[in-house]
């Protein structure tokens, strides 16, 4: 297949950036997205030419790692597939694809597609997370969970924290991220005593670091490559306001 | 240098409760001025982590990644074993080690494998104390799955994402940690050596890799926790970041190396497509505990699996192995696919192939059971390959997938140079010649929430009056400045090929000769093969940009010229042991059945390296193996 691929270039966070042409003569339907950018690169080494800066780790779709928007959507035209995850079969011969970073403030580029989304990480540590130490743990069994409640705790958990949801949202809105950790912590017994605390604080730093707020629109949902429903944002503004009123 | 692996005296179920019992404490006063440094954050390194701070230590934490939540024990798919007996089926903590023990051949330390079973129960109760959402049944309790090489049912699970959930429990314990500034935390920063002073470890050189400044760091103690390096094969189970680098430059100033040559190569992984390939993908082990693995009876078969009439089908495993069937453990369940491809009985376009088949179990259980099982890798199976596991059986293919060699710990998990310690895949010390399939995590969680903490107050405790070290010490100086001429060098050379290039050349070579079956004269060879891709690799690699920023390709150039001398001690690792064992398959020592050939009078023993200096022969020492508890037999699963 001839493909072209239209790239965001930037040297670093301060310089502006540009789009960049290349024209790939012979990709193989077999190849992931990625392994098309490995050509790539290859070919601009040689060159003597900078690769194209991007990120990612373990290319099974589970590290969250790879962030690429393509085509005007985050992980590009798949649904529940991550940029790794995205073979060259599902675009065609002669097909020009445009490849472009994640774009909110409250992720910084970077260099090229490559973006600072240690953000997420703060939002976490402002609480996302049960207070036992090493060591202090009841036996397992002795918190018998509902298999149900257990299910959705897990359908919550499988977030990868990759930011698609941000990219998306036109207002570069976390909420499906952090209510996903929230919703899990909720869902489950271990996570009660701290509920209230958590939510409030997690929404605070949230706040803090720029993201936009959430008008429902649902865009995150669909763009989520692991699925995770918005009923997890509904159920983390309940959890705030009752956090709220019991304040 | 005599290696002495400290094995605490009495009988094997005693040693761990009485060494703990009698191991040297340090007081909450003096924690706080203690600093830790733990490189990496994978289960074994954020465990520690966070448990660390949580014990009031100072901790500094880094990782590669661009946040602690990546680490590669996040694809880990089947499960974590545990000997919690829920399924009452006779599990213990002596039937997990003794497994653990025959699994691997043969070729680990009884104290240590012990210690690991023991603990692996608390694990379970941290994890679900954290709200990891383990599987459960309905009523509310947890469920088990089984793995191969055992016949209990011990293995907890989290769909076919227990990896992503554990990690994820370790992150956010170190989170919170760092949310309460005990853990300070540097993602996007890669060790590039380790600092020695007055012969302890001291401190790290990082790289931080945005701006391509080198960093210095001062730690009482240094823990790795920096995972395998089956990279060196190029293609492999591994993320694409994983690497040898802290582990080989540890080696190099003074850590013996354990078992190089242990690999694992894993039996179910979505075969190769093609040259552009990148990276392998693993079909979980869970999926034999349904899936039944078959070649045609006859050679050279092109007609379609579902054209072949169950008559024409070779269930190769259950022919050969009738006890175990299609849950041997991976070595055998491996040599088994290679042996069947071999001789021209391997199917797909490429022949190098064999089938996993669900088609009985879904009859069986229906489809929703299955998809319920095993859901999400029939997903990833079908975006990577464009087929229907529910309608055509998988092709898999074996794949390298993790490495029990790795840096030689003594029973507190300290390394030869006192105050590194080394923890989870980047040690060498509980998996033997091969792990059994759900204990990389066990032994990761067991390695950073519940020995490490207590193992390293024993070197820490004598250095609560050692102040901070100043990072302007010479030693500091001297570590900084040897990284930054390597890199100046690499920088230097402007050749015409990429990393990539040679990285390729190291992975056949590597998988070629030493990696599912080997013979002296073919180590031989590629010791050679190795040699020359290092020279030319020094003289043609080109990195375009420059070292100070963002510069993905001088990380990779680092990683492989490390890996470019790794391979070569692999290489005389598989070549000394002349012998078969686990995942270590020398073509000359095999029995009549072609299986692996132990020689236990003369290689009852841990290999651990010792570096000499650049293009000088490494220095063998032997652990011997004392096995009390275990009597030594021909691993049999038929």
């Amino acid at each position: 297949m001839k493909i072209t691929l239209k790239v965001w270039r930037q040297q670093n966070g301060k310089t502006p950036g540009n789009f960049n042409t290349y024209t790939l003569p012979d990709v193989s339907e077999d190849m992931s997205f990625l392994e098309m950018f490995d050509v790539l690169n290859d070919e601009l080494i040689r060159k003597g030419e900078d690769p194209i800066a991007f990120d990612h780790d373990c290319r099974e779709g589970i590290c969250g790692m790879c962030s690429m928007y393509i085509n005007g959507r985050a992980h590009g035209p798949l649904t529940g597939t991550t940029t790794c995850q995205l073979h060259m079969r599902h675009f065609n011969d002669g097909d020009t694809i445009v490849v472009e970073p994640w774009r909110a403030s409250a992720f910084p580029i970077i260099k090229d597609l490559m973006v600072d989304r240690s953000a997420f990480d703060r939002v976490i540590q402002a609480g996302g997370f049960i207070s036992v130490n090493t060591g202090n743990a009841v036996d397992a069994n002795s918190i018998p969970i509902p298999k149900e409640d257990a299910d959705k705790a897990f359908d919550a958990a499988a977030c990868i924290g990759c930011g698609a949801c941000v990219a998306t949202c036109k207002n570069a809105s976390a909420m499906l991220f952090v209510s996903a950790k929230v919703s899990q912590l909720a869902l489950l017994p271990q996570g009660q005593p701290e509920r209230h605390l958590r939510v409030k604080k997690m929404v605070e730093v949230m706040d803090e670091e720029g993201f936009g707020n959430c008008t429902n629109t649902g865009a995150c949902e669909v763009e989520c490559p692991k699925g995770i429903s918005l009923d997890h944002i509904a159920r983390m503004n309940r959890d705030y306001l009752v956090s709220n009123i019991v304040d | 240098m005599i290696l002495d692996a400290k094995i605490p005296e009495g009988p094997i179920a005693e040693k761990w409760t009485r060494y703990k019992a009698t191991i040297p404490l340090v007081n909450p006063a003096n924690k706080r001025n203690i600093e830790i440094i733990v490189v990496g954050t994978g289960l074994a390194g954020a465990s520690a982590a966070a448990t660390l701070g949580e014990m009031g230590y100072k901790v500094k934490a880094f990782c590669f990644q661009d946040s602690p939540r990546r680490a590669h024990s996040i694809a880990a798919q089947g499960g974590i074993n545990a000997a919690k007996n829920y399924s009452n089926d006779g599990d213990s903590v002596h039937r997990l080690f003794y497994d653990t023990i025959k699994g691997g051949d043969y070729r680990s330390r009884e104290a240590n494998v012990h210690r690991l079973a023991e603990v692996s129960t608390a694990i379970i109760d941290q994890c679900v104390a954290q709200g990891v959402p383990f599987a459960r049944e309905y009523g509310g309790l947890l469920d088990n799955r089984s793995f191969g090489g055992v016949q209990v049912s011990r293995t907890f699970y989290a769909k076919g994402q227990t990896g992503q959930q554990l990690l994820l429990g370790a992150y956010s314990a170190l989170s919170r940690q760092i949310g309460r500034k005990q853990v300070q935390i540097f993602s996007r920063h890669e060790m590039l050596d380790v600092v020695i002073i007055d012969g302890k470890a001291r401190g790290i050189i990082a790289r931080d890799l945005i701006t391509g400044k080198l960093e210095r760091h001062f730690g009482h103690a240094v823990v790795l926790a920096t995972g395998g390096y089956g990279n060196v094969f190029f293609l492999s189970t591994n993320a694409m970041g994983s690497n040898t680098t802290a582990i080989w430059k540890a080696h190099k100033k003074g850590a013996f190396f354990g078992n190089p040559c242990f690999t694992q190569i894993h039996p179910t992984c979505i075969p190769v497509s093609g040259d552009h390939q990148s990276k392998l993908t693993l079909m979980s082990e869970s999926l034999r505990n349904d899936g039944r693995i078959w070649v045609p009876k006859k050679k050279d078969d092109s007609r379609k699996a579902v054209d072949i009439p169950e008559e024409e089908r070779d269930y190769y495993l259950e022919r050969r192995y009738p006890a175990f069937g299609n849950l041997v453990p991976r070595d055998i369940a491996s040599r088994a696919a290679k042996e069947r491809c071999d001789a021209g009985y391997g199917v797909g376009s490429s022949k190098m192939a064999v089938y996993l088949d669900f088609s009985d179990s879904i009859r069986r259980l229906g489809k929703d059971v299955i998809e319920a099982r095993y859901g999400n890798l029939f997903e990833i199976y079908e975006k990577i390959t464009g087929e229907d596991p529910y309608t055509t059986p998988m092709r898999i293919y074996p794949a390298v997938h993790y490495t029990m060699g790795g840096l030689w710990v003594d029973y507190n998990l300290m390394t030869t140079i006192p105050g590194l310690y080394a923890t989870g895949e980047c040690n060498f010390s509980d998996h033997g010649a091969n792990r059994l399939g759900a204990s990389a995590l066990m032994q990761g969680l067991a390695d950073g929430y519940f020995v490490l903490p207590i193992t390293i107050g024993e070197f820490l405790s004598k250095d609560i009056r050692t102040k901070a070290i100043p990072t302007d010490h010479p030693e500091f100086e001297k570590a900084e400045k040897e990284a930054q001429e390597r890199i100046a060098r690499l920088m230097s050379i402007k050749g015409s090929k990429p990393v990539d290039h040679f990285h390729k050349e190291l992975g056949k070579v590597m998988w070629e000769y030493c990696g599912m079956a080997r013979n002296a004269e073919g180590l031989q060879k590629a010791k050679k093969m190795v040699q020359d891709i290092r020279t030319s690799f020094w003289k043609e690699v080109i990195i375009p940009g420059s070292a100070d920023e963002t510069n993905q390709e001088l990380e990779k150039a680092l990683r492989v010229a490390d890996f470019l001398e790794l391979g070569e001690l692999m290489i005389d690792d598989a070549f000394d042991r002349n012998e078969s064992c686990g995942g270590h398959f020398r073509e000359e020592y095999q029995t009549e059945d072609g299986e692996a050939l132990r020689d236990d009078n003369n290689y009852a023993y841990v290999s651990a390296w010792e570096y000499k200096g650049d293009n000088q022969a490494e220095v063998l020492h032997k652990e011997p193996l004392v096995f009390e508890n275990v009597k030594l037999v021909q691993r049999s699963y038929k």
